[in-house]
């Protein structure tokens, strides 16, 4: 038991509501307002997590963002989210908290056996293994380290919640609101500039609120809330709390996320915003610095303006016997104010002779006993703090020089300093540069629209830190033309005095462990260690020893790790150096990544004007690109083949409909289409007569196929194309690029229908008479309306356009209309066609009709193959250029060893699988190579067998030949046939009838 | 991850445009002679520059029409949009250095790379 809740103060937390939530099982009492971390803080916990790698004992080390150690797994079940920050996750009714990587339970850890394991588990033991004499147990013992190093686990369910994308557009954006940041957007809000302010916490303010001055009068939480109050009023300044800023972009393009609290089931959980900014104030302020020695990760350590934080904040005390360890004078301040709240503070060590006088008398009035001129050199105690040894410390030698002596204690707060916090602006910048004011990095000169103010830029006072945040503030509007008035600002007794000691490591040579990166459980030794083994420059050393690479950063363990660096090579730290910093700052969910872009959102959802009724006569659907097509209308007891074969007989003995509005239709249009159309495609079209249709080979300029489909010449001057249905967006875009780019002096316009119009495709040897009863305007006669014809009419009273064409080999039209009028096309010829037993069919049944006919799709048109692999050159005129015809003519391409198509039938009366290889060998043990691929497959009910559709090393030289279809993932290996494409009707006699 | 300011809409968001290569590269009329170099010149081979790069654009998800941009390869900085057909105005663009200095066309240690097959059968080159 170390901290407790104090009778009074507590701005945050509001002590008229109570609210209870659960710790590993146990209920936890606190109030709104709270976080996770002071809510366990008050109740007393002190161990609330178990390291990654050594599994050591650990608390609340901070009260912010830099949080290193007390990560959480909250919520159950499909809610759960692994590594928490308790110091950032506010505390609600009911919530449920359960500790990580600890078994059986956080007090008794099975896993901190690992930590007698250490000597083997030092900074690069990782790569270690995959050496020397134990490297060939690498696969057994590598999924046990992996299993015993880690945080929390993720759910395996699906995340019932909701997020958002935002975006943010504003001439200003602030990111921070410290006192710094506030004064910036105060500046610019004034203005009349559109200002976003941006702040991680739940409230802004960040460190003034430790700072006992006064500014204008009022006390810094005073100063605060006026300061919100009036950003709030002003209708051009948004403000955003709980949202990091995490990542830093080309063209001022910034991403953060906002976590919405618990309890408006309404609300998203995050939202995720990309802030487009014309400048960007970074006011991200410092962080307080630990410093490294034996033992400096116990539970009951903590950082000295965190332990301040929890007592304004929360009204929660770190402990009842409370030792500080400094180097600095703002310590010895905040020292004195943690005195002033009734908090006893046995000690202060401090290793420079004398700290500041008016804190100093505070402290000595309130019985602190000064340990000048010493440290700290280890914290005892193991699961909570219970002694501080200190020893003398020779400051001009950099070394402990004294016997040592132990102070009871049952909490030690440190203060080793402030880091800038440099993240974003390295992100966007030049390397930062070293700062000895502050002993850390500042940032260096910004590669986009920003500037930095406030403590990031070293300047720590408060006074300084809101002047520097007003004056960019200021400068920033000017710069994009607003009126801006400078303001002062009245600070009053404020912690004037900066006095700093450089000191960032006691070393140490006891047994005792002590951390630089406490997530990722990297000592200072491991820094040397590195250093030993060549890997000493700063990129180096992060990825030997995963220092800073952890979910916090190295918010606290960047610059202790560079300075123990520097100190080990004799340079100074500004020559060390530090690594780049890159996004994301804070840990980004998967959820606001996607936002709604999820499920059935991930994409849009077309569906034609027949799907209602498709899916009332229980088709089952299947997505072609973002369409919704029919696959099969199933029957009771039907399979998916059972009832293709049906839908497949029916087209073959009498009639069937099918719905082709998905295909894509493209009206061209102008004197110059023919033209245009000649050089698009392989064959000519500016010799169609009008009222005819043709079919159409695309290639792409290096000369393989891009798409087919048929045109239909409308008029001389105007053409309907139609294109594969995955492909329309695509073949609409080469054409608008053809006429832009290659040949802008063609008068041609180009309009996308494909959502205008509906199709029905209807084929079979009664398709003529159902035909003749349903559109009356149209000789539908042999004579009339030849293979190839096209037409227009009406059905009834809409308007409609039909083309004798055919996919499935039979006789055929597809027939158009206006979008609204689909499903009346489709009713109208299932009714009429009743005596004939028109049969919907889906796509599989359409597939096994084009595979009985050798028509190619995209499964065969893949990319990689040609005219001349897929049998179709007398489609490639020889007389006119068209795109990729210079290329489609290359040796490679034209060269009879390629893959070309051929038919395959089963051999063995089992399906062929597409995506089968193609091989000689009988035994699947002995396949030899692939000389091919199935490509498409169906039972055909034409052949009564299963057939496939293949691409084969010199196919049409092997008709006749016995393959084997080779499909070891699932175990097949049957014998087929090597047969021409088209199996059925091969004169066409049944589709020209 | 920057706003392209369309010569027909304005400002618009990255997300709303496609891109088409590299500009100024104009379609060979054909002739029967036509060498496979020319030909693989025309589709294959592009500049690849770090700094000024004219490219095509089209405003994909809006007036759907194509224009011409000069773009910082290096920094990602938009120096001029104009129109299909016409010249590319004078640009000066600023070439951050990177830490192993890299040429302004390719990238990496030039005196690693094999240039060309005989710098190759000398054992010029790396593994």
């Amino acid at each position: 038991m170390a901290g407790y809740r104090l009778a009074g103060g507590g701005g945050r937390v509001d002590r008229s509501k109570v609210l209870r939530f659960r710790f590993d099982g146990e209920t936890i009492t606190g109030f709104a307002g709270d976080t996770i971390a002071s809510a366990l803080l008050a109740s007393g916990r002190l161990m609330v997590a178990r390291s990654f790698k050594y599994h050591r004992p650990r608390g609340v080390f901070s009260a912010g963002s830099e949080e290193p150690n007390a990560l959480v797994t909250i919520g159950e079940a499909a809610r759960t989210t692994p590594n928490v920050q308790t110091t950032m996750a506010e505390a609600s009714e009911g919530l449920v908290v359960r500790s990580q990587n600890a078994w059986p339970s956080l007090n008794n850890d099975f896993g901190a056996l690992t930590g007698l394991l250490s000597p083997f588990l030092a900074a690069g033991f990782y790569y270690k293994t995959f050496i020397g004499p134990f490297r060939g147990a690498w696969m057994l013992y590598e999924p046990i380290i992996r299993r015993a190093a880690g945080m929390g686990a993720a759910t395996r369910e699906p995340d019932p919640d909701r997020y958002e994308h935002a975006h943010g557009f504003c001439d200003v954006l602030v990111v921070g609101g410290g006192p710094a940041g506030l004064a910036a957007a105060l500046a610019a809000g004034r203005s009349g500039a559109r200002v976003i302010l941006v702040d991680e916490n739940a409230e802004f303010g960040g460190a003034s609120v430790l700072d006992t001055a006064t500014i204008d009068g009022s006390d810094t939480a005073g100063w605060v809330r006026s300061a919100v109050a009036e950003l709030a009023v002003l209708q051009n300044v948004r403000l955003l709390r709980r949202t990091a800023v995490y990542g830093y972009y080309d063209g001022n393009v910034l991403a953060g996320t906002e976590r919405l609290p618990a309890g408006d089931a309404a609300a998203p959980r995050e939202r995720h915003w990309r802030f487009q900014a014309r400048q960007v104030i970074l006011a991200t302020g410092a962080m307080e610095r630990p410093i490294v020695f034996a033992g400096n990760d116990t539970p009951g350590v903590m950082l000295l303006g965190a332990a301040l934080a929890y007592v304004r904040h929360y009204g929660v005390a770190a402990g009842r016997a409370v030792t500080v360890f400094a180097n600095n004078d703002a310590a010895w301040h905040q020292a004195a104010a943690l005195a002033e709240t009734g908090i006893t503070i046995k000690a202060i060590i401090d290793p420079r002779d004398a700290g500041p006088e008016d804190s100093a008398k505070t402290l000595r009035a309130a019985g602190t006993v000064f340990y000048t001129g010493h440290v700290v050199t280890a914290a005892e105690g193991g699961k909570a703090v219970s002694g501080v040894v200190i020893a003398q410390f020779d400051s001009t030698a950099g070394n402990v020089s004294g016997g040592a002596t132990t102070i009871d204690s049952d909490s030690l707060l440190v203060s080793g300093g402030w880091t800038p916090n440099v993240n974003l602006a390295s992100q966007a910048g030049e390397p930062p540069v070293f700062d000895s004011g502050t002993g850390a990095f500042i940032p260096g000169t910004p590669r986009e629209a920003w500037a930095a103010a406030g403590a990031m830029t070293g300047k720590l006072a408060l006074q300084s830190a809101i002047e520097s945040g007003f004056e960019v503030g200021v400068e920033t509007v000017k710069s994009l033309g607003f009126n801006a008035l400078p303001t002062t600002f009245t600070v009053e007794n404020p912690n004037q005095e900066v006095g700093f000691l450089p000191l960032y490591e006691i070393p140490s040579n006891g047994p005792g462990k002590a951390f630089v990166d406490m997530q990722h459980d990297v000592k200072a030794s491991d820094v040397r260690l590195a250093r030993r083994e060549g890997f000493s420059a700063p990129e180096h050393l992060k990825r030997y020893t995963t220092l800073g690479m952890a979910a916090d950063q190295g918010r606290t363990s960047n610059v202790n790790a560079l300075a123990i660096m520097a100190a080990e090579e004799g340079r100074p730290i500004a020559e060390v150096g530090t690594t780049r910093f890159r996004p994301p700052y804070s840990p980004v969910t998967f959820g606001a990544i996607v936002g709604r872009a999820t499920g059935k959102h991930f994409q849009p959802v077309r569906r034609t004007p027949m799907h209602d009724w498709h899916e009332k006569a229980g088709a089952d659907m299947i997505n072609v690109g973002q369409w919704q097509r029919p696959r099969v209308y199933r029957r009771p007891g039907e399979s998916v083949e059972d009832a293709y074969i049906r839908e497949a007989r029916a087209v073959r003995n009498s009639v069937g409909i099918t719905d082709v509005s998905t295909l894509g239709k493209i009206d061209v249009q102008g004197p110059d289409a023919a033209t245009f159309l000649d050089r698009v495609y392989t064959n000519t079209f500016s010799t169609l007569p009008v009222g005819k249709a043709r079919y159409g080979l695309m290639l792409r300029d290096d000369g393989f196929l891009y798409d087919d489909g048929t045109t239909w010449r409308l008029t001389e001057t105007r053409y309907l194309m139609t294109t594969t249905t995955g492909n329309a967006a695509g073949v609409m875009a080469l054409l608008e690029f053809g006429l832009a780019v290659d040949w802008p002096d063609l008068k041609v316009a180009l309009t996308s229908l494909t959502e205008q119009w509906a199709g029905v495709a209807i084929a079979g040897p009664q398709a003529r008479a159902l035909l003749t009863k349903v559109i009356t305007d149209i000789d539908f006669s042999d004579k009339a309306l030849p293979f190839m014809g096209v037409r227009t009419g009406r059905l009834g009273d809409v308007d409609v356009l039909v083309s004798r064409l055919s996919f499935s080999g039979e006789l055929a039209y597809e027939v158009y209309c206006g979008a609204d009028f689909g499903l009346v096309l489709w009713t109208t010829l299932l009714e009429a066609g009743e005596e004939f037993d028109c049969t919907p069919y889906g796509l599989e049944a359409l597939g096994t009709l084009r595979i009985e006919k050798g028509h190619v799709i995209h499964d065969e048109m893949d990319g990689r193959t040609g005219v001349h692999d897929l049998g179709l050159e007398k489609m490639f005129s020889k007389k006119k250029d068209f795109v990729g015809k210079p290329m489609a003519l290359r040796a490679a391409l034209t060269d009879p060893g390629r893959k070309r198509l051929v038919g395959l039938k089963s051999l063995d009366g089992k399906p062929i699988r597409a995506g089968a290889q193609l091989v000689t060998g009988s035994d699947p043990n002995l396949p030899g190579g692939s000389q091919g691929q199935v490509t498409s497959m169906g039972y055909s009910p034409a052949v009564e067998a299963y057939i496939a559709l293949a691409l084969l090393e010199r196919g049409p030289e092997r008709h006749g030949e016995t393959l084997y279809a080779a499909d070891p993932v699932r175990g097949l290996h049957g014998p087929v046939k090597v047969c021409a494409p088209c199996f059925y009707d091969p004169d066409g006699s049944r589709m020209h009838g | 991850m920057f706003v392209i300011k369309c010569p027909n809409c304005g400002e618009r968001d990255l997300s709303e445009f496609s891109y088409g290569g590299e500009a100024h590269i104009s379609r060979p009329e054909w002739r029967d002679e036509m060498s496979d170099t020319e030909w693989a010149e025309f589709v294959f081979m592009r500049t690849n520059p770090k700094g000024v790069f004219a490219e095509r654009w089209n405003h994909a998800a809006g007036c759907r029409r194509w224009f011409n941009m000069l773009r910082n390869t290096a920094t990602d900085d938009i120096l001029a949009v104009y129109g299909m057909g016409e010249e590319p105005p004078e640009v000066t663009a600023n070439l951050p250095a990177t830490p192993s200095g890299e040429a302004a066309i390719g990238s990496g240690n030039d005196e690693a790379k094999v240039i060309d097959a005989g710098d190759a059968a000398d054992g010029g080159g790396g593994a």
